[in-house]
């Protein structure tokens, strides 16, 4: 199955969740927010929400930042 | 917003209690600031502020000369209709007097306008009183048409308009609007306009912001000084309208005329009578609050206090000026709005100006032709 | 009565704001933000990059729960950008304010004041406290104004050049003409210049990379909280005068006690 993740293209083999998925990815899911499509998708719809063929899935965290 | 929501915010103020607070430290301290709020530009209104006069005036000198260079612009006055429906009992034109009343017809106007544009000016005003029957606004636009073959700018000072009698006046190519509140007390305004249009204080009160929502390039205000007791007080109100249009219509060049009232024929009612001391810190105290602001000295004051006001903070006279409709073409027949002090003609305010060090100008700028649309 | 300042409807009794980019080490944040006395703090939103070799740390780790968030739109190249990252990050739990930084050159990382209007346009209408850091043009204020922005943030000299207020007198003209909270993001490089951007009537200033890149970034958080504070007691006692330059010879004046002149 491909993947968009963060503008890059990948293939998984499996049907998962989003918190599957970035269970998957090796990442704490409490330091990350989850665009899908353009949605963000809210925490607690992250065990619900399918990653599908095609999907574009932005996975961002909150990091030091000012002026720049 | 209004300017009216600043003038109640101000209506109540201790104005007297503040007066008194005011110390000689106050003062100095507030000649040392770049930026004066209302509080500091009300500390100069302060009787005690006229002890600092001289330096209120070395810094006002400066400031005017930083923004507006050693230059005096020169305008005249032309009077084209003395129909009034109002009964403002301080003016000649009042509805109840006596005085025969005349109106320049197109023709008239030419030779007025001739007979200025002789003596060099470039920037006129044109006046009438106020008769939407007698003076409409398509008549104003006509002028302005027939004046402009003369001049380069042409202003009204006429009855408050609506923003888009304005906007067609502007198309017109009138480019400037005095109006003067006279009295920004409401009470006074109400007891000293007896009746007529002019009793509507508020229309009048936002008249000048009318002009600058239209387009209007320069805007002129000025409370007739006197006319109220407390003349500080209005002095503040004049000096926080133009604040307030400065800050909110930036396009636009802000003016503030200074007029006072003087002892007139038989007028036998009893207003206060400025001192000259008293216009000087006017003066000043409106050039360290706004020094950006226009400010226009008229013929109503006499020559030698005009000459030496020229280095504190005017930025603009008349001269040469009759308040006859007619006047300058037809000579004068003692009916005009109000005297003349100052009757030099325009080549004896010129070299005056001149020997003070300041260039007069009679043509600040000319507008660009109007495209189509 | 205490100075507090209103942002958003939040009362502000800190006028630092901090920004957490660009600190050697994450861990000194929290000292940092105590030691500043500072009430919000900026934050960024990044892509998380799978080839690191190391997760990097979310930074709201080292940011208590009483500090106001501001997320920054930093990366944003458009007005687009900028919306959708703010967007994201009130979705994230960061809160409803926003710091609007829309950069497309990246010479000299000035911000792009047309851009910036727009987003702050679409986000105030969303609900969004927005703070727009932009050029320090009098213009572009007043529309930031009229689209409902919660203060205006004009940068004193470029992003990260530590080079003061540079841009002071343009400033001075926002304070004077802007109703809105003015604060100088960028630029400010001591606590000198803190103390002088309020001494001005600045509202507030964000300082970041000038505490970040510090020798000791808790120590010198702690300057420019001093600095902030002396600089804001210091508008509000007024200056004293500054005697204008030895009196000019002649009199202006005189003609007014001149017996004859006058009357």
């Amino acid at each position: 199955m491909k993947l968009t993740v963060n503008g890059k293209t990948e293939e998984i083999d499996q049907v998962m969740t989003v918190l599957e998925y970035i269970r998957f990815k090796g990442i704490d899911p409490r330091t990350v927010v989850v665009q899908k499509n353009g949605e963000v998708i809210k925490r607690d719809h992250w065990e619900k929400e399918v990653v599908r063929e095609n999907d574009r899935l932005e996975i961002l965290r909150m990091v030091g930042g000012g002026s720049f | 917003m209004s300017f009216y929501e600043v003038y109640l915010q101000f209506k109540d103020f201790d104005f007297e209690g503040f007066f008194a607070s005011v110390d000689d430290k106050d003062i100095e301290q507030v000649l040392g600031r770049d930026d004066l709020d209302p509080l500091d530009f009300l500390t100069l209104l302060a009787p005690q502020a006229a002890k600092h006069l001289e330096a209120m005036a070395q810094k006002a000198h400066r400031l005017t000369i930083q923004h507006f260079g050693k230059v005096i612009l020169l305008y005249t006055p032309m009077y084209l209709s003395s129909y009034c429906s109002n009964q403002c009992i301080y003016c000649s034109f009042n509805a109840g007097n006596h005085l025969p009343r005349k109106k320049l017809t197109l023709d008239e106007v030419v030779e007025e306008a001739r007979a200025i544009a002789a003596t060099g000016l470039r920037h006129i005003l044109i006046l009438t009183g106020e008769s939407r029957r007698m003076s409409p606004v398509s008549y104003l636009a006509d002028c302005t048409r027939v004046l402009l073959e003369y001049f380069s700018s042409v202003s009204i000072e006429v009855y408050p308009l609506e923003t888009k009698e304005y906007e067609t006046l502007i198309a017109a190519g009138v480019d400037g609007l005095t109006i003067y509140q006279e009295v920004y007390d409401r009470k006074t305004y109400d007891r000293l306009h007896l009746s007529g249009p002019k009793k509507d204080y508020r229309y009048r009160l936002d008249a000048p912001e009318r002009g600058c929502r239209a387009g209007m390039r320069e805007v002129n205000i000025g409370a007739l000084l006197g006319l109220e007791p407390n003349w500080r007080r209005e002095a503040f109100f004049t000096g926080m309208h133009a604040h307030y249009l400065q800050n909110k219509y930036l396009e636009t060049e802000i003016a503030v005329s200074l007029p006072r009232l003087r002892p007139v024929r038989e007028d036998s009612t009893s207003y206060t009578l400025l001192s000259d001391l008293d216009v000087v810190q006017n003066l000043l105290a409106l050039r360290l609050f706004l020094p950006r602001c226009g400010i226009t000295i008229s013929t109503r004051e006499r020559a030698s206090l005009r000459d030496n006001l020229i280095g504190l903070g005017v930025t603009k006279m008349s001269a040469g000026t009759t308040t006859e409709v007619g006047g300058h073409s037809q000579g004068e027949h003692g009916h005009g709005q109000f005297e003349i002090f100052d009757r030099r003609g325009v080549p004896e305010i010129k070299a005056a100006i001149t020997r003070k060090g300041y260039q007069p100008v009679f043509k600040n700028w000319h507008p660009l032709p109007r495209s189509a649309g | 009565m205490a100075d507090v300042l209103v942002i958003g409807g939040r009362k502000l009794s800190s006028r630092l704001f901090i920004g957490t980019g660009k600190f050697p080490d994450k861990k000194l944040i929290s000292a940092v933000l105590e030691k500043s006395g500072a009430e919000v703090v900026t934050v960024a939103l990044r892509r998380i990059d799978f080839n690191a070799e190391e997760e990097e740390e979310n930074i709201l780790n080292h940011i208590d729960e009483r500090y106001i968030l501001m997320p920054n739109t930093s990366g944003a190249r458009n007005a687009a950008e900028a919306i959708e990252i703010a967007r994201i990050a009130r979705e994230a739990g960061c809160g409803n304010w926003v710091k609007i930084e829309v950069i497309s050159d990246q010479k000299y990382l000035l911000p792009d004041n047309q851009e910036t209007i727009e987003a702050t346009r679409v986000l105030a209408q969303e609900g969004f406290v927005v703070l727009p850091y932009v050029s320090p043009d009098l213009m572009v204020a007043k529309k930031l104004q009229d689209v409902g922005a919660a203060a205006v943030m004009p940068l004193g000299a470029p992003i990260g050049s530590n080079r003061g207020l540079r841009t002071k007198e343009m400033i001075r003209i926002l304070i004077d003409q802007i109703d809105l909270p003015i604060i100088v993001d960028a630029g400010i490089g001591r606590p000198s210049e803190a103390a002088e951007a309020m001494e001005m009537g600045c509202a507030a200033v964000l300082v970041n990379t000038a505490i970040a890149t510090a020798g000791d970034p808790v120590a010198m958080a702690e300057a420019f909280g001093w600095a902030v504070r002396a600089g804001r007691q210091a508008f509000l006692a007024g200056p004293g005068r500054v005697l204008e330059e030895a009196s000019a010879s002649s009199p202006l004046t005189g003609f007014l006690f001149e017996g004859a002149g006058s009357r």
